[in-house]
């Protein structure tokens, strides 16, 4: 095996026992991204140079010693360029390192490379990244997923040990099934936002994407906590991810939401979840049918909620301070609507529109006070199923990775591919997705992807969860062939 | 009610400028999506309270203390236009 395929724990050994330097773990990442990624195409830059120096005199003594980790665009990483895969950002420095970038720093692990996503982590395809199309390492005519899609496919092509993503409505977990690897988004306020840039504050967290779910456990280990700059961080006592990885599942209760085995899903993606319920069966966990009633609404409140907090947050963007500034305005007015028309792409631009208008007067209590309503019932839905389950079982996506293009033109149909994975956004909990078998499509073997959602604050059971049926099947084994 | 909604209107109120093909576009995309929204009707929701974020947390303060943050030129590094210490704005008043 290659230095580059292995998982961050077996680098770990191999770290801490001195087969293996801090830098040799970039060389061998550096050797893979020049081999593979002129086709995965998943990094829009990286310091070579820089994170080699911070090799060097890594600390492999530490959690994280001395393991590279690369980071989706949207996340400020010091002196490097942050630019949210947008035109508007193009050439912008960050100034200062995100909260998660220093605790990633704090546990030994060195930031190495900016990740490609869909322009301020609109999207679930990574096409709408202003800058290049990132392909699925397991048919490279199909998209990754989004809106981190490259931090997904990096991991996947063994181009990364481990990477970090942003989920707002399934944004990590829909791309990590779609490629093939783990994806945990951590409960709402678990992890600090301060210097990601915001998309919807209500609902984006910071997780990680690994090549299995310990790994997961470790990274999430160092990346929680209360943060000062970040006022909706939860003041919680530091734990240790990893406590339940290993222990017995017999007994634990897992939930079948009924309103999510729905005919609309890829026959193929029904059986390997269905397999995998059978799976958990056969190791000692009691599935139980729940009801979530209030399923069929979560895609419209996201599309309100969401997009309402996004033309908030994207305001910033105004040529002054920051970013792209239209030449020779004539009024201050000029000045704003086309530095904003010429530096947004078309999504973002969709979704600032739909948000103003959500937002505005005369309509504020139809739509957005309305889905802040329904909002409520959602939360209440979870709250009363996990009276009953620890947690709840499903697919990430109805489907697989589709074709490049396939599905540009239909907005809506993009957005309803995120049933699965909204609402656990907007309930504030925490969800993970996990390898669990494959479909086959054109010729092509395209992974399918598990989600286990858990109550707020219960990553370690969701973890626990994910780590026995793991354990006990091949999947997070297999590799694309690159 | 998304028969009222009016792409031109709105995008300026977004201060986003759209050309003839993208107003074209949006207007009829939009409309679609805030047909498709229309379902929240169907649900029942008096009494039920608002939520703005899921978790309970409220009034979070910090110290209001000194710290180190940017210098001057750090805070300008990226702007498109700076003078003497200060960020260049359009001008707002003729």
């Amino acid at each position: 095996m290659e230095l580059h395929q292995l998982n961050i724990s077996e680098l770990q050994v191999l770290l801490r026992s001195r087969e293996v330097t801090p830098v040799e773990a970039i060389q061998a990442i550096e050797g893979r991204i020049t081999t593979t990624d002129t086709r995965v195409r998943g990094y829009l830059s990286r310091d070579t140079e820089k994170a080699l120096r911070e090799a060097s005199t890594a600390d492999v003594s530490k959690p994280l010693g001395g393991v590279p980790i690369a980071i989706k665009d949207v996340i400020n990483v010091r002196g490097e360029s942050c630019s949210a895969a947008s035109k508007i950002l193009k050439g912008y420095t960050a100034p200062y390192d995100a909260t998660v970038i220093q605790r990633l720093r704090a546990a030994g692990a060195i930031p190495f490379g900016r990740l490609n996503m869909d322009e301020f982590a609109m999207g679930s395809s990574t096409e709408n990244s202003a800058f290049q199309k990132t392909a699925n390492p397991w048919d490279l005519n199909r998209i990754p997923g989004g809106s981190s899609g490259g931090s997904a496919a990096v991991v996947a092509a063994d181009e990364a040990f481990g990477s970090l993503g942003s989920d707002t409505g399934g944004s990590i977990r829909q791309p990590a099934a779609l490629c093939g690897c783990v994806g945990m988004k951590p409960s709402y306020g678990r992890v600090s936002r301060f210097g990601l840039i915001a998309f919807a504050s209500s609902l984006d967290q910071i997780g990680p994407f690994t090549k299995n779910v310990r790994d997961s456990a470790l990274l999430l280990n160092a990346l929680c906590g209360k943060d000062p700059m970040d006022s909706t961080s939860l003041p919680l006592p530091a734990e240790d991810f990893s406590r339940e990885l290993g222990r017995d599942i017999k007994g634990l209760r897992i939930g079948m939401p009924k309103e999510y085995f729905i005919d609309g899903i890829d026959p193929q993606v029904n059986a390997a979840v269905r397999a995998a319920i059978k799976q958990y069966e056969s190791l000692g966990a009691e599935i139980v049918e729940v009801s979530l009633p209030h399923t069929d609404y979560a895609v419209a409140v996201y599309y309100i909620v969401a997009t309402a907090e996004a033309s908030a947050n994207l305001a910033r963007f105004d040529g002054v301070r920051y970013g792209h500034r239209t030449d020779n305005p004539q009024t201050l007015l000029d000045h704003y609507g086309k530095t904003r028309a010429e530096g947004f792409g078309e999504e973002v631009k969709r979704r600032i529109i739909l948000g103003t208008y959500v937002l505005s007067s005369g309509y504020y209590d139809a739509y957005y006070l309305r889905a802040q309503k329904v909002r409520t019932l959602i939360q209440q839905d979870f709250e009363k199923a996990f009276q009953k389950v620890d947690a709840i079982i499903c697919p990430t996506s109805p489907e697989v990775a589709f074709k490049i293009g396939e599905r540009t033109n239909d907005p809506l149909k993009m957005y309803l591919a995120d049933i699965f994975t909204i609402a656990a956004n907007l309930a504030g909990i925490c969800g993970i997705s996990i390898p669990c078998g494959f479909a086959e499509k054109d010729g092509s073997r395209l992974p399918v992807g598990l989600q286990l959602l858990g109550k707020p604050l219960e990553e370690s059971r969701v973890l626990q969860l994910a780590h026995a049926y793991e354990q006990s099947t091949p999947w997070h084994r297999e590799r694309p062939r690159l | 009610m998304s028969a009222d909604f009016d792409v031109r209107y709105t995008s300026q109120l977004a201060r986003l400028d759209l050309s003839e093909a993208e107003a074209a576009k949006f207007q009829e995309q939009l409309t679609h999506i805030l047909g498709y929204v229309e379902k929240l009707k169907e649900v029942n929701v008096e009494g039920v309270n608002p939520t703005a974020h899921s978790s309970e947390l409220c009034n979070v303060f910090r110290a209001d203390a000194e710290r180190d943050w940017f210098t001057t030129e750090q805070a300008l590094a990226n702007a498109p236009r700076q003078a003497n210490g200060l960020f260049i704005v359009t001008k707002v008043l003729e």
